[in-house]
């Protein structure tokens, strides 16, 4: 049970960065936190105490072994996590070539 | 027919890794082939919703069930699914039509082509996906390729619409991951219609997840609480895409997904269907509200997309309740009836509404409407299929709009949610006195001042305008039970009769 409890608090943790912090690279961290914590949930999902890799064969006779659904599933989601993050990045640099900070205050053009 | 249905994936994808490689070789490569995916992506459409009936399976990879667990990936057209692809290749083409002559301005021209392309090839993939983790993956790739064509034009709001919607969009990805994680947690499976057979129906673990997906999808779909990304990034977005996003995308990545999951892989229950309710009301009452004050084209009509979604999703979410609580079937089929219906003639009309501000913003330079004025004769084309357009969408006979939006208010009548239909007529009369706005200060009051480089609107903007306008004259045909009947009572159909879409699909 503890695992999953930390995990909650590290998801926890990530939305509470997206929330309150102001500066746009701390947001993309607290985005990544939660990707993290959601990866690591799935992965516990299939996990099983003393299992092994799900290779089956005539040699060796395997009784208990972990999920490998979730570990695919994974991952796909790593890889595209991949691809957010890094956008996300490129935007920030450019939002600070064009306003000069990374400061959300100061970047309001947008209201209403 | 079957083996046919990969291709909605296939085409756009390798069209697009097609256009990225020769694009650079050949002048114009990128709007050619993309138009040319889309005819063919519009006819395979209509082949598929003359031709062929009931639910079709395609099984990826080609692997036998064992037993009765499928383990291939499913991909399963029924008749929500063919009314979702028909929205999207025909506003996708007339959008590609019109962009083929708005994105001149661009450096990146070709990227523009390979991004839409992406984006079509997502959300084919979510509409015709039978595999829960599938819908994810093909959600990212639609948002992602949407999240770059909103900041193209790289101007200093379109960067800023685009990070608020991005932060916004990959919260929404993570949530629905998460539920992904504990339906497969809860089930051990992921394909639809199995989920929906080994679902363990603990009211508590339901509950969880339904309100997880709510969040996720809503917050794609832009329902009342979770609305706040939309008008930025709707309105800040090149015009063309601004039409493919109001039109189509969150209908294919949010309200779509939303029916599949509460329809045919949950059991309907009371609670979500009341939420879903209010929550449309909601959305349709503050969109209307709040598009009142604007001054800016484009974010007038993307408030305007919220209370238009509203409808449909009181539309449906009345259905829903019907259904739950034992009411008249025919209500029910009726109030959903006008809810898809809706959703249809939404994708028209606000597609010809954005491209209409696109071509304005192209003549003028500007959308704000207090600099614009007397455009009525200098640009007879827009004005003209811009007055239909407003029509359609304040619901004023005969164009498409009245009647879905009379059908919805009559079935909110008939199933005594009097105060629904009561907010559904009150916006519709501020839908009707924003647009006079619109009408007024673009097309009708006398310029403040003449317009400096004036630019003519090349041909192809003009035909896809000129078509839109007359779907929206021609689809109210859709009232009319035997055209109903080939278009919209299969997707009807396959939203009531919840318990057959596992039956249908696993067989």
């Amino acid at each position: 049970m503890i695992p999953f409890i930390l995990c909650l608090i590290l998801f926890l943790i990530g939305l509470y960065g997206i929330i309150t912090q102001k500066n746009l690279i701390k947001i993309i961290l607290g985005l990544a936190i939660m990707e993290y914590s959601v990866n690591l949930f799935l992965i516990m999902i299939g996990y099983i105490d003393g299992g092994t890799a799900p290779i089956f064969s005539e040699k060796f006779h395997i009784s208990s072994y972990v999920d490998p659904l979730p570990q695919a599933m994974i991952l796909t989601a790593i890889v595209i996590g991949l691809a957010t993050t890094a956008l996300l990045l490129a935007m920030a640099i450019r939002l600070y070539r064009k306003y000069g900070s990374f400061d959300i205050r100061k970047i309001n053009s947008l209201k209403g | 027919m079957n083996a046919l249905i990969p291709l909605y994936v296939i085409v756009p994808l390798a069209s697009a890794f097609i256009m990225a490689i020769l694009g650079r070789l050949i002048k114009n490569f990128g709007k050619a082939v993309l138009i040319l995916e889309l005819l063919f992506l519009t006819c395979l459409t209509f082949s598929f919703i003359l031709n062929s009936q009931g639910t079709l399976v395609y099984k990826v990879g080609g692997f036998p069930d064992t037993g009765d667990i499928p383990i291939a990936i499913y991909m399963v057209i029924d008749g929500l699914s063919k009314l979702l692809l028909l929205i999207i290749s025909v506003v996708g083409l007339l959008t590609a039509l019109f962009s083929s002559s708005y994105t001149r301005e661009y450096t990146a021209e070709r990227k523009f082509y390979v991004l839409f392309s992406l984006m079509i090839a997502g959300m084919n993939g979510i509409v015709i996906s039978g595999d829960i983790f599938n819908i994810y993956v093909f959600l990212e790739i639609a948002a992602i390729s949407s999240y770059i064509l909103v900041a193209f034009g790289v101007e200093k709001h379109q960067l800023e619409a685009s990070f608020k919607y991005q932060v916004l969009g990959c919260l929404a990805s993570l949530m629905i991951l998460l539920a992904i994680g504990f339906i497969y947690w809860g089930t051990g499976t992921l394909n639809i219609a199995d989920i929906s057979r080994q679902l363990p129906y603990s009211a508590h673990f339901v509950k969880f997840v339904s309100i997880l997906f709510l969040v996720g999808f809503g917050l794609k779909a832009a329902i009342f609480p979770f609305h706040s990304w939309l008008p930025d990034a709707h309105s800040s977005a090149p015009s063309p895409i601004s039409a493919m996003l109001s039109g189509v995308l969150i209908k294919a990545i949010g309200i779509y997904v939303l029916f599949r999951i509460f329809f045919s892989m949950f059991a309907l229950s009371y609670q979500m269907s009341v939420t879903f309710t209010v929550l449309g009301t909601l959305s349709m009452v503050i969109g209307g509200l709040m598009a009142i004050g604007q001054w800016d084209f484009k974010r007038l009509l993307a408030f305007h997309s919220i209370s238009q979604m509203g409808y449909v999703i009181v539309g449906v979410g009345i259905g829903m309740i019907l259904l739950t609580t034992g009411g008249s079937k025919t209500i029910a089929a009726f109030s959903i009836f006008g809810g898809l219906f809706h959703m249809v003639n939404h994708s028209v009309f606000k597609g010809l509404l954005f491209l209409n501000a696109g071509s304005v913003e192209y003549a003028t330079g500007t959308r704000d409407l207090r600099k614009l004025g007397g455009l009525a004769e200098k640009m007879p084309i827009t004005a003209s299929t811009s007055m239909v357009a407003s029509f359609a969408i304040s619901g004023i006979p005969p164009f498409n709009g009245f009647f879905s939006k009379l059908i919805i208010i009559v079935a909110a009548v008939s199933a005594q949610y009097y105060w629904v239909a009561l907010f559904a007529v009150i916006v519709s009369i501020i839908t009707i006195s924003s647009f006079m706005k619109v009408q007024k200060y673009v097309f009708f009051n006398t310029p403040k001042r003449s317009y400096k480089n004036f630019r003519a609107i090349p041909l192809p903007m003009k035909f896809s305008m000129i078509i839109m306008a007359l779907l929206c004259l021609l689809l109210s045909m859709l009232v009319l039970s035997p055209i109903r009947d080939i278009f919209i009572t299969p997707a009807v159909d396959a939203l009531i009769n919840t318990l057959q879409y596992s039956a249908a699909v696993i067989g």
